[in-house]
């Protein structure tokens, strides 16, 4: 636990130690499913591929968009979108969610670093970060298949033309909500809250069956 | 089944991302300690309903989660615009086929500079 405090804030680490075991918030339906039905597997025949993104570090960032555009670039390089942007691995994310709302996904572990040089860079400024990650968990669908059960499971429009690589929603999908995004040509994220977790996976899984859906563990 | 544009996400969505939150536009009385029961009473609960043209406050829920306004038909259904919190409608009962573009461009780019000017920093 950290002491700092930022003016009237106080923050603290949320996953200090690695030993201290966590679980996703898909665990109960990976455990669950697998004692009665297990899984399926990933092979040639699979039209879908599912995986989660485990335990990445998830923060909400709120303000005003050019104080937030400044701190952003010089903490993650990467200037504010009003869709999704990447930085040049892949691997941190920052994505608009509303004119005054930046989701921001890092890897798992570097959440905390990066809320703390977020909050010395913004310094007095008015805004606001939330660290979401025990909340939502990322989960990727790949394969040919992948905007066919999108197309089942939304009443978005994910077709190329409306929906090209670098955009990002929050849309209903399944009766549920969840935040859709296509990072790349082949793959596309949904970001799932942890109360919707299970059931949008079980979902999904029915969505996927007749594409011979396979999940990857 | 609506299909609505919402002005922040700049894009038509699904009703059912939206839910309805009533009439727009109604102004909190100034001073509210000196207000007649009455009058307090009409800005609580006494709402217009009426046949035609109606301002209406909606919010896109699943979306951006930001409140905008609409001026529907309340007899044909038709959405006739969307426009953001602090502007001001093109079409209303007075004006059915719309004020001018150069009334509506104007009030817009005094309304723009006194949003810009609120909310410091803030776009799109």
């Amino acid at each position: 636990m950290s002491d700092i405090t930022y003016g009237q804030v106080a923050t603290f680490n949320t996953h200090p130690e690695a030993a201290i075991p966590s679980e996703s918030p898909l665990s109960v339906a990976f455990n669950q499913i697998s004692v009665s039905t297990p899984a399926p597997a990933v092979n040639h025949a699979s039209g879908v591929r599912l995986e989660e993104k485990a335990f990445l570090g998830h923060l909400i960032l709120r303000g005003g968009a050019i104080v937030l555009d400044e701190a952003v670039r010089k903490v993650l390089g990467i200037s504010l979108p009003l869709g999704l942007a990447l930085d040049e691995s892949g691997e941190r994310s920052v994505q608009w969610l509303s004119p005054d709302e930046w989701l921001v996904i890092v890897p798992g572990g570097e959440e905390f670093e990066v809320e703390q040089r977020l909050r010395d860079a913004l310094g007095d400024a008015h805004y606001a970060i939330v660290d979401a990650s025990g909340g939502q968990t990322l989960v990727s669908l790949e394969g040919e298949k992948a905007r066919e059960l999108l197309m089942k499971s939304t009443s978005y429009d994910v077709h190329p033309s409306n929906f090209p690589v670098g955009k990002a929603v929050s849309v209903v999908f399944a009766k549920s909500s969840l935040i859709l995004r296509r990072p790349a040509e082949d793959r596309y994220e949904l970001v799932l809250r942890r109360s919707f977790a299970d059931y949008l996976y079980r979902w999904i899984l029915d969505a996927g069956a007749e594409y011979g859906i396979g999940v990857q563990r | 089944m609506f299909y609505i544009h919402c002005p922040y996400c700049d894009e038509y969505r699904d009703e059912e991302e939206f839910h309805p939150k009533g009439q727009a536009h109604i102004a909190r009385p100034e001073d509210p300690e000196t207000c007649s029961d009455e009058e307090w009473g009409d800005y609580l609960f006494f709402r217009d309903n009426p046949r035609g043209i109606h301002h209406e406050l909606w919010v896109h829920a699943i979306g951006c989660r930001k409140f905008f306004n609409i001026t529907r038909n309340s007899a044909s259904y038709e959405i006739l615009e969307t426009y953001r919190m602090g502007e001001r409608p093109r079409f209303s009962a007075e004006h059915p086929q719309g004020e001018s573009a150069e009334h509506g461009a104007a009030v817009n780019v005094a309304d723009e500079a006194g949003r810009v000017a609120d909310q410091e920093g803030v776009r799109a």
